[in-house]
């Protein structure tokens, strides 16, 4: 072994000392590949992002002077004369926390090699978070068409309520969009068995950005729809 | 699942880029893009500065230049503001050294992704020319002033209120989205694929300092963004995020209820953490310089490390203290103010070590170590006016005057730009393999560091005056002494001297590339490991057949009882010939 230069690895370290060791080690701050890295890094850049809408969005409720709509009428469905509020988004963040499952058991079957079922729960969550997508269209339609809110307007209420809430779910149905269009392309590579040299991580990485698109879903949904 | 590290994997032989267009133009190769970055950074500073002249022409001689309208002057504060703090500076310090400095600094063969490195610089290569073309449109750049207050950015009034500021809120979208693919790849690449024996804490400041900074580039990013969209949708769908009700030329607004001090905020908390995304690449590359050309280690390595992160955590907390004349809770001026003193300490800490490290060094006084100590001087004059400007009570007077001005011009603007060009003079012999004219190079120097002097020193007495700032003109002013104007006068002779001279610079490179003489792998005898490639300049792969192997720290300079003057990282230990000051090798070599 060559003198000075560190080899030796404690990755197995527990607690802060395999912190300290991860850290203070040559080479590698972290024993994962560059595309798992990066990705946690990026997801930490989106964070941000959304955190900033959301701060804008509740400081521009908050200091509004014009009353806010109520959600549980905004958001309400009447399905067979019954008037549900609430109905449509709770199936939407059911149908997505579902997916996350689905994406958590892909990487899990990644890992054991089983290249075909890892392909096919891809597939499942790119559908479920398709479904979502077209749920939000729903939605958006339902707001736009029935209720009359626009960006610029709003007869219920405060003109912000149009704004931030096309502003936000649509940059976040973005993001399920692009995820669902990732989680397909990696599926097809996955089920070609273009990874069987190099490894199942991105599948993992794909997820990684999949339950994170959830994790804002769940905040979003706490601050526009049950505020 | 163990992974293997990069410098541990069998060397795998990448394909060599081999038609001229892979090589050069669509390249991968992190020095290539560096240069890419470098040029086009350049390019639009040269442009800020020509628009910097125009405003001192107009300043100094208002009823003269009448090609020079108030719009025109208004467009070219903002764009000249906007292009020199993104444009260039973020650009061609992260773009640019971050590029080129990364993977030869931590022993690596290119970035971790170079096809996203290279679309980084193609997305800058869009922005910078959305930005350009805004001059072309209809109505002009925008003249909102680079900060793009609203409501007044997209009222009329305002030149450029309509294509102008869309363009400039697109191009910086995408300079953003650029920022972020180059910005993962350099802190990515920093973090996971350092060569045998690179320690974060052996790493050469430099590297600190993009590292640093390149978070905080990621992480304040962000919020210029959001604020982006948001103005995007207020100016095209008429919504009312920063829009209050409001009366514009005798014309109520459609607008209502909007808030133009939450972009304010968003604006600043993107705004100063980016002062820092200049500066610490700055203090980092500085660190080096002065360590290099004094034949000394840097003094409290370990001290300046956690003052570049720890000013970086700082920078986040800070940012109202552009706002205390906006209106706020008076609580919340006195705590931007606290915090904004407390980044004195571990700013002042990293002073007094430079100072230190050429304390009783064997300086050699090449060009950039020239450019290092001018930057010690406007550093430090920039930071001392930052203490007046940081507390409310002294801050109210000063407040958008000529003071504010000489303050940041000399903090933000002169000491990087200073720092760039010792890097760019420091670097050109391995970019290029030759050595620049070092004659020219002091001349450059000298010129340039009294120009700047001659134009902020008196741009603090005229703040003090109360002279107002982004006045096309000051008519017959009472409180504006006739003195005043000569003072204008000055600084615009010395503003023009001094945009002279930068073509001194410009000639130098290309006497460089055409006339230098072959410069050697490692003419400044330093430690660091760009300096030990085989080949300079570095060919495709940087490192040969064997990737690099690191011994010691970056700062092993005129070590008692060693051969030569320096060692360099990556010579193995013989015996008892290194001091390792605070590196942690003392302990490592216990363990062996």
């Amino acid at each position: 072994m060559q003198q000075s230069a560190l080899t030796d690895y404690a990755f197995d370290k527990p607690g802060h000392s395999g912190i300290v060791s991860d850290w203070s080690s040559d080479k590698q701050a972290f024993p994962v590949p560059w595309g798992k890295a990066m990705m946690w890094i990026f997801l930490l850049c989106d964070i941000f992002i959304f955190a900033i809408f959301l701060i804008g969005y509740m400081t521009v409720r908050i200091s509004s002077n014009v009353p806010w709509p109520l959600p549980s009428e905004v958001f309400a469905l009447t399905i067979f004369g019954y008037n549900m509020p609430l109905i449509l988004i709770a199936l939407m963040t059911f149908i997505l926390i579902t997916s996350s499952g689905t994406m958590a058991l892909a990487v899990n079957f990644g890992y054991r090699g089983n290249r075909k079922v890892t392909a096919g729960l891809m597939v499942i969550t790119a559908l479920l978070g398709a479904s979502f997508v077209g749920m939000q269209a729903f939605e958006w339609t339902h707001l736009i068409v029935d209720l009359g809110v626009r960006p610029w307007e709003n007869p219920m209420g405060a003109a912000q309520f149009g704004a931030t809430f096309f502003m936000i779910t649509g940059f976040h149905g973005m993001h399920v969009t692009v995820g669902v269009i990732y989680l397909a392309i990696v599926a097809f590579k996955v089920w070609r068995g273009d990874y069987e040299s190099r490894g199942y991580e991105i599948v993992e990485i794909a997820g990684l950005y999949w339950h994170f698109v959830d994790l804002v879903w769940v905040f979003i949904f706490a601050f526009f729809y049950l505020w | 699942m163990a992974f293997v590290a990069y410098a541990d994997r069998d060397e795998v032989h990448g394909h060599d880029p081999d038609t001229f267009i892979t090589k050069y133009i669509w390249s991968q190769d992190h020095k290539v893009i560096a240069i890419q970055y470098g040029g086009v950074a350049i390019f639009v500073g040269l442009t800020a500065l020509v628009l910097s002249v125009m405003m001192r022409l107009q300043l100094a001689f208002p009823d003269t230049f009448n090609f020079i309208t108030p719009n025109d002057y208004y467009q070219f504060v903002t764009m000249h503001g906007m292009i020199m703090v993104i444009y260039l500076l973020t650009a061609l310090f992260l773009g640019g050294f971050g590029n080129y400095l990364i993977p030869l600094m931590c022993g690596a063969r290119d970035m971790v992704f170079p096809y996203m490195n290279m679309l980084s610089f193609w997305a800058y290569l869009v922005s910078v020319i959305i930005l350009l073309a805004s001059f072309f449109v209809p109505g002009g750049p925008t003249g909102a002033g680079w900060t793009l207050y609203p409501p007044q950015t997209i009222l009329p009034g305002t030149p450029g209120n309509e294509l102008g500021i869309l363009m400039m809120l697109l191009s910086l979208a995408v300079f953003i989205v650029a920022f972020t693919m180059g910005g993962l790849n350099y802190v990515t690449t920093i973090l996971q694929a350092r060569c045998r024996g690179m320690t974060l804490m052996r790493m050469p400041l430099s590297i600190w300092g993009i590292f640093t900074a390149t978070v905080l580039g990621l992480l304040a990013f962000p919020a210029l963004l959001v604020a982006s969209i948001m103005m995007i949708f207020d100016l095209l769908l008429g919504t009312s995020f920063f829009m209050p009700a409001v009366l514009s030329m005798g014309q109520a607004s459609d607008t209502m209820g909007g808030s133009p001090i939450l972009f304010q905020h968003l604006f600043w908390f993107f705004g100063h953490p980016e002062v820092y995304i200049v500066a610490l690449p700055a203090f980092g590359i500085v660190s080096d310089l002065l360590s290099v050309h004094a034949r000394k280690n840097i003094f409290g390595y370990r001290m300046m490390v956690w003052a570049i992160v720890g000013i970086g955590a700082l920078s986040f907390v800070v940012w109202a203290h552009h706002m205390y004349v906006s209106g706020m809770n008076p609580y919340f001026g006195f705590f931007f103010a606290t915090t904004t003193l407390i980044i004195a300490i571990p700013t002042a800490i990293k002073v007094y070590n430079w100072v230190l490290t050429l304390w009783q060094a064997n300086i050699r006084m090449t060009v950039p170590m020239l450019f290092s100590i001018g930057f010690i001087f406007t550093f430090t004059h920039g930071g001392l006016t930052g203490l007046f400007l940081g507390n409310v009570t002294v801050d109210l007077p000063l407040s958008d005057t000529y003071f504010v001005i000489g303050h940041f011009h000399m903090v933000m603007g002169v000491s990087p730009v200073l720092v760039l060009f010792g890097a760019l003079y420091h670097w050109m012999p391995k970019m290029t393999g030759k050595m620049f004219n070092v004659t020219l190079g002091k001349i450059h120097f000298w010129l340039t560091f009294l120009c700047t002097y001659a134009i902020y020193l008196p741009m603090h007495y005229l703040g003090i005056l109360g002279i107002p700032r982004r006045y096309y003109a000051y008519g017959g002013a009472d409180f504006i002494p006739a003195s005043a104007q000569s003072m204008n006068v000055g600084i615009t002779y010395a503003a023009i001297i001094l945009a002279f001279v930068q073509l001194i610079f410009l000639y130098n490179v290309f006497w460089t590339l055409f006339k230098g003489k072959p410069a050697g792998g490692n003419p400044w005898e330093a430690t660091t490991l760009e300096w030990q490639t085989p080949d300079t300049p570095p060919k495709h792969g940087n490192w040969g057949a064997k990737l690099p192997e690191v011994y010691r720290w970056a700062y092993d300079y005129s070590v008692p009882g060693a051969k030569l003057d320096y060692i360099p990282q990556n010579e193995p230990h013989h015996g008892h010939d290194s001091v390792e000051s605070d590196s942690d090798d003392a302990v490592d070599e216990a363990k062996e």
